[in-house]
C-alpha cells in the first residue's frame, strides 16, 4: 500500500516536469519553430484521440463520426468568437442589413468569452451527439461504423451549405477568432479533458462501459441499461472531440468544412489503434509520435533527392501508411496495448526483467 | 409459502417453430425449483422469456405478484401463431433484461458469459453498479468515495464467501471451469436478488465438482436468502437438491412435482429419464 | 429546378456504375462480415491502371491489362491485409481495411504527384450520342445494359455452379462450412476475384463519363456503393443493385437543383440513416437473430 503510494506520486512527479518542460519550451521556442507546432498539435489531437477511445476502445462502440464532432466543435467556438466588428469583412458574402440599415455580417452578432466559447463547442458536440444516438446507437458494430460516417457527411455538406450561409459562412473560410496564444493552454486544456475521461473511465460507469465492450448480452443481464451507457459514452466523447475541434480551429487560425472529412477521422483512428485500443496513455503517446512524425521527422522523405528518384512530394505518406499497415498487422496490440502507462508498470517490468535475466545467468 | 415468480400460458414461438409451449409454472420463496427435459427443448428459451431476452409470442411473467411480462400475438404472429389461449392475453408489457434484473432477478449463462478483460474482482463490482446511489457527475469527480469504497468491500466479503477471494486479481477467463461456474453465481448475487436461475450450473463438471456445487447451491440459498430456479441435465444434482420439478419435452410440460413423483412419471421416464446418458 | 431526361439518364447510369461496385462491397460482407473500406480505392487504383497502360500500348492491351491487375491487387489485399486477421475481433480487420484504403490513396497521391490524371477516352462507348433530344455519351446507355447482364450472368454462376454453392454456404455458417470440408480460402479468394473484375469494369464505365482520376477519386463512390448495399439488404445481389439504381438517379435528380447540389453526397448517408432505422436489414435482407 505504501508502494503504491509512492509510484502514484512518482507518476504525479513525471506529469508536472512534463509541464514545466512545455513552460520551457514556451520560453523559448518561437511560435513559428516546427517543435512548438508539433506540441500544439499533439495536444490537440492527443485529446481528440483519447475522447475517440473512449468510445471505440473502452465501450466498443465502433463509431466513424469524430471528424463531424470536431466540426460542430470548430464552428461553434469560431461562430460564437469573432469580434463583432469583423464580422461584416468575414462574412462578406452573408450580409444581412440592421433595423438601422448598417450592413452586419452573418447572422451572430455577440461575442463570447473564449472559455465560454470552448465549453459551448463541446456541448454542441454533444447535443448533436444525442440526437444522432436516438436512432444509430441500437445498430450493430458494421452498421454504426458507417451511420456515424455518414453523420459526419451530412454535418460538413449542411456546414457549407449556402442556406446556412449567414451562420456558417458557407463554403468560406471562418477566420479573425481569438486563438492561443504559445503551447501552454492547449497542453492545459487538452490535460484537464483528459484527466475528466480517465477519472470517468475509472468510475463505475467506466467498468459498466467495460462490460458492454466484452459482452453486451451478459452486461444487460447485470443490470447495465444499455441504451443509457452507450449513449453516455457517446455523448461525452462527443463532448470532447467538440472541445477538440475547437482547439484545433485555434490551433489551424482559419476554419473550414472540407478537410472534416472521413480521412481525418481515419487518422485519429490510426493513432488510436498504435497507441493501443483501451489505453488512454497509449493515445496521448501515440499522438504525439504521429504528429510528430507526419509534420517534422519524415519531412525529409518529401525533398527531392534526400534519395534520388525516390523521395518527392507525397513519399513521407506512403512509408507512414507503410508503417501503419505493419503496426495492424504484426503488432496489433500498438504501443500499450490495453494497459495505462505509469512507473509502478516500469517498475514491475524492470524487476521482473532483471528475474529473467538472473534466470538466464543460472 | 408465497408465489415468488409465475408463468402463465408462455409461448414463444419462431417462425414456424414453438420452442415454448404454453408453459405455466410457480415458483415459491426460499424454493430451490429445476426446470428438465431433453436438449432443445425449450428450458433457456423460457429462462430467456423470464430475463427479457426474448418478448414471448403470447402468456405473462409475474414476479411478486406483479406482472413484468405480457404479450399476446401481434402482426405477422397473428396468423402465424400455433400456440393456444389466444385472447386472454390483451396487453403488451415489456422489459429489457436490465430492468428485470433491477427488479431482483438475476442469471448465469449456459455457456460462460464472463467478462474477459476483467479480473475476477472486476467482474463482480461491475455487477453492483446496478444499485449504485451515485449519479455519473458524482461518480466521475469521485464525490461518492464512500459508495466506492462500500461497493468494494461488499465484493471482498462476497468473493471470500463463494471462495473466491485467493484468485481475485486473476483474470476471470484463466480460472478453472468448475470456478469459472462459481464466479458467474457470484456476480448474479451481486445484483442483490431475491430469484436467482441458473442455466445448466453443472455443465462440464465431474462428479466430485457436481457435488460441491450442490453443497455450494444449498449455502448460498440460505446464506443470500435466494430462491433457486434452475436448468440442469445432472440428474444426481437435480435430484438431490430440488424441492419441485418441472418437465418439459417439445416446448409442452409434460410432469411436475416433487423428485420422487417425477422420477416415478411413467410419461418422463419414456421422453427422458429412459434415454438419458447421466442415469 | 429542371429534372430533365439527362438527369434521369446520368442516374441510371451512375447507379449501374454503384451497382458494379457494390456487388464487390455486399458479397466480401455476405463471406467476411467485413465492410472493405479499401473496396472504393481499388475501384480508384483500377482507373489509375487504365491511365498508365493506355499511354504505353494500345486499348486493346490495356483493357485486359486493367482487368487483370484489378483482379490481382483485390486477391492480394486481401491475403495481405485480412488472412492473416482471420481469427482477430472484427474491429481489428475493420481497421485493416482503413489501413489499406489510406495506403493506396497515399500511392496513388504519391505516383500521380497529386495531380488529376486525364483518363484516356475510349472509341465507341466515349463517343456522343443522342437520345430523346438529349445529348450524352455513349457510355451512359451502355452502363446499365451491361451492369444488367453482369449481374444475370453472377446470379446464375452462384446459382448453379459448385463454388456458387460453397459461396451461399459460407456466407450462411462460415464455421460449418468450413468442417463440411470447403475450402474457405479459396472461396474468399474467388469472392474478391469477382468483387475486383467487377469493380474493374465499372471504373471502365465510371471514369469514362467523368474523365480524370484523382487519389480520392474512389472514396466517395466506394460509400455510396456500400450504401447501396445496406439499402438492398447486405449480402444480397439483387438488392445491391437496386439500391444502387436508387440512389444514382435520387443523387442525381437533386443534383439538378443547384441549390441543393451540395447534398447529393449527404443524401445518400440519410437515406442509409433512415432505411438503417426503419429496417436494419435493408430492403432485401434476411433478418437473423442472436443466440444467448
Amino acid at each position: 500500500m505504501k508502494n503504491k503510494r509512492k509510484y502514484t506520486w512518482l507518476d504525479i512527479g513525471i506529469i508536472v516536469l512534463l509541464f514545466v518542460l512545455v513552460f520551457a519550451a514556451d520560453r523559448f521556442l518561437p511560435s513559428y519553430d516546427i517543435k512548438a507546432k508539433v506540441l500544439q498539435k499533439g495536444a490537440v489531437f492527443a485529446l481528440i484521440a483519447v475522447s475517440m477511445n473512449l468510445l471505440n476502445g473502452f465501450t466498443g462502440l465502433f463509431s466513424l463520426g469524430q471528424a463531424g464532432f470536431m466540426l460542430l466543435g470548430a464552428y461553434t467556438y469560431a461562430i460564437f468568437t469573432i469580434p463583432v466588428a469583423d464580422r461584416v469583412s468575414v462574412y462578406k458574402y452573408y450580409t444581412t442589413t440592421a433595423a438601422d440599415g448598417t450592413t452586419l455580417g452573418g447572422l451572430v452578432q455577440f461575442t463570447l468569452p473564449v472559455f465560454v466559447a470552448i465549453l459551448l463547442a463541446g456541448a454542441v458536440a454533444a447535443l448533436f451527439a444525442f440526437l444522432i444516438g436516438l436512432p444509430v446507437l441500437r445498430l450493430k458494430s458494421d452498421y454504426l461504423a458507417i451511420a456515424t460516417l455518414g453523420f459526419a457527411e451530412i454535418l460538413r455538406a449542411l456546414c457549407q451549405w449556402k442556406g446556412l450561409g449567414v451562420l456558417t459562412n458557407g463554403s468560406n473560410q471562418l477566420r479573425m477568432y481569438p486563438t492561443f496564444k504559445g503551447i501552454m493552454p492547449y497542453f492545459l486544456v487538452s490535460a484537464v479533458c483528459i484527466a475528466i475521461i480517465a477519472l470517468l473511465i475509472h468510475s463505475t460507469y467506466g467498468r459498466a462501459f467495460k462490460a458492454i465492450r466484452d459482452d453486451e448480452v451478459a452486461a444487460e443481464a447485470m443490470g447495465i441499461n444499455l441504451t443509457k451507457h452507450k449513449m453516455i459514452s457517446f455523448v461525452t466523447s462527443s463532448f470532447f472531440a467538440g472541445i477538440g475541434g475547437a482547439l484545433f480551429a485555434m490551433y489551424q487560425n482559419t476554419i473550414q468544412a472540407k478537410p472534416f472529412t472521413t480521412t481525418l477521422t481515419y487518422e485519429i483512428l490510426l493513432i488510436v489503434v498504435i497507441g493501443g485500443i483501451g489505453s488512454l496513455s497509449g493515445s496521448v503517446i501515440a499522438s504525439f509520435l504521429y504528429i510528430a512524425c507526419s509534420e517534422w521527422w519524415m519531412r525529409f522523405l518529401d525533398t527531392d533527392g534526400v534519395i534520388p528518384g525516390v523521395t518527392r512530394n507525397g513519399f513521407r505518406l506512403v512509408v507512414f501508411s507503410a508503417v501503419i499497415m505493419v503496426i495492424v498487422l504484426f503488432f496489433r496490440r500498438g504501443i500499450m496495448g490495453d494497459k495505462e502507462f505509469s512507473t509502478a508498470r516500469i517498475a514491475r517490468f524492470a524487476a521482473s526483467h532483471k528475474k529473467n535475466k538472473k534466470e538466464a545467468a543460472k | 409459502m408465497n408465489t415468488l415468480l409465475k408463468l402463465d400460458d408462455i409461448t414463444m414461438q419462431f417462425g414456424g417453430v414453438v420452442a415454448v409451449n404454453n408453459l405455466s409454472l410457480e415458483v415459491g420463496e426460499g424454493e430451490i425449483v429445476s426446470l428438465i427435459g431433453p436438449n432443445g427443448a425449450g428450458k433457456t428459451t423460457a429462462f430467456n422469456v423470464v430475463t427479457g431476452v426474448y418478448e414471448p409470442t403470447n402468456g405473462r411473467v409475474s414476479f411478486q405478484g406483479k406482472p413484468i411480462v405480457e404479450s399476446f400475438p401481434r402482426g405477422k404472429m397473428k396468423k402465424l401463431y400455433a400456440g393456444e389461449n389466444t385472447g386472454v392475453y390483451k396487453r403488451r408489457m415489456t422489459k429489457t433484461p436490465d430492468k428485470i434484473t433491477a427488479l431482483g432477478i438475476a442469471r448465469t449463462f449456459q455457456n460462460i458469459r464472463l467478462f474477459k478483460s476483467m479480473t475476477v474482482f472486476e467482474n463482480v463490482l461491475v455487477a453492483t453498479h446496478l444499485r449504485r446511489k451515485s449519479n455519473l457527475f458524482t461518480a466521475t469527480f469521485m464525490l461518492d468515495h464512500k459508495e466506492e469504497v462500500a461497493m468494494r468491500a461488499k465484493v471482498e466479503s462476497l468473493l471470500e464467501e463463494v471462495g473466491l477471494l485467493d484468485v481475485k486479481d486473476e483474470l476471470a477467463t484463466s480460472l478453472p471451469y468448475g470456478k469459472q461456474r462459481r464466479l458467474e453465481i457470484a456476480r448474479a448475487l451481486a445484483t442483490d436478488p431475491t430469484l436467482l436461475l441458473l442455466d445448466e450450473p453443472a455443465a462440464g463438471m465431474n462428479p466430485q465438482e457436481t457435488d460441491e456445487l450442490t453443497a455450494f447451491i444449498r449455502y448460498i440459498r440460505d446464506k443470500f436468502k435466494v430462491t433457486i430456479f434452475m436448468i440442469e441435465h445432472h440428474m444426481n444434482l437435480v435430484m438431490d437438491i430440488s424441492d419441485r420439478i418441472y418437465v418439459i419435452d417439445f416446448g409442452k410440460l409434460i410432469a411436475k412435482g416433487t423428485p420422487e413423483e417425477v422420477q416415478n412419471n411413467e410419461v418422463v421416464i419414456k421422453a427422458y429419464l429412459g434415454v438419458s446418458e447421466d442415469e | 429546378m429542371n429534372i430533365t431526361i439527362d438527369h434521369i439518364l446520368a442516374g441510371i447510369s451512375a447507379g449501374g456504375q454503384y451497382a458494379l461496385i457494390a456487388i464487390g462491397y455486399t458479397m466480401v460482407y455476405g463471406i467476411l462480415r467485413l465492410i472493405n473500406f479499401a473496396h472504393g480505392d481499388v475501384f480508384m487504383v483500377a482507373g489509375l491502371i487504365m491511365v498508365y497502360a493506355s499511354a504505353s500500348m494500345p486499348l486493346y492491351f490495356s483493357i485486359p491489362l486493367v482487368l487483370l491487375g484489378t483482379v490481382l491487387l483485390g486477391v492480394l489485399i486481401e491475403r495481405a491485409a485480412y488472412r492473416p486477421l482471420r481469427s482477430a475481433p472484427r474491429m481489428s480487420v475493420m481497421i485493416s481495411a482503413i489501413g489499406v484504403s489510406y495506403l493506396l490513396q497515399n500511392l496513388a497521391l504519391y505516383i500521380t504527384g497529386g495531380l488529376p490524371q486525364v483518363y484516356p477516352a475510349i472509341p465507341w462507348i466515349s463517343d456522343s450520342v443522342t437520345i430523346l433530344g438529349a445529348t450524352t455519351k455513349r457510355v451512359t446507355l451502355i452502363t446499365p445494359v451491361l451492369t444488367i447482364l453482369l449481374v444475370v450472368v453472377l446470379v446464375l454462376l452462384i446459382r448453379y455452379t459448385k463454388i456458387g454453392m460453397a459461396m451461399r454456404a459460407v456466407s450462411k455458417d462460415f464455421e460449418t462450412s468450413q468442417l463440411m470440408g470447403i475450402k474457405i480460402n479459396s472461396v474468399i479468394s474467388t469472392t474478391f476475384v469477382i468483387g475486383s473484375f467487377l469493380a474493374a469494369v465499372g471504373s471502365l464505365l465510371y471514369f469514362s463519363s467523368y474523365t480524370s482520376v484523382v487519389p480520392t477519386s474512389g472514396a466517395m463512390p466506394g460509400l455510396k456503393a456500400f450504401v447501396a448495399a445496406v439499402f438492398g439488404g447486405i449480402g444480397s445481389i439483387p438488392g445491391a443493385v437496386v439500391g444502387a439504381f436508387i440512389i444514382g438517379i435520387c443523387e442525381n435528380i437533386i443534383k439538378a437543383n443547384t441549390e441543393l447540389s451540395i447534398f447529393s453526397d449527404a443524401f445518400t448517408f440519410a437515406l442509409l440513416i433512415l432505411i438503417l432505422c426503419v429496417k436494419p436489414t435493408g430492403l432485401f435482407g434476411e433478418k437473423a437473430t442472436d443466440k444467448v
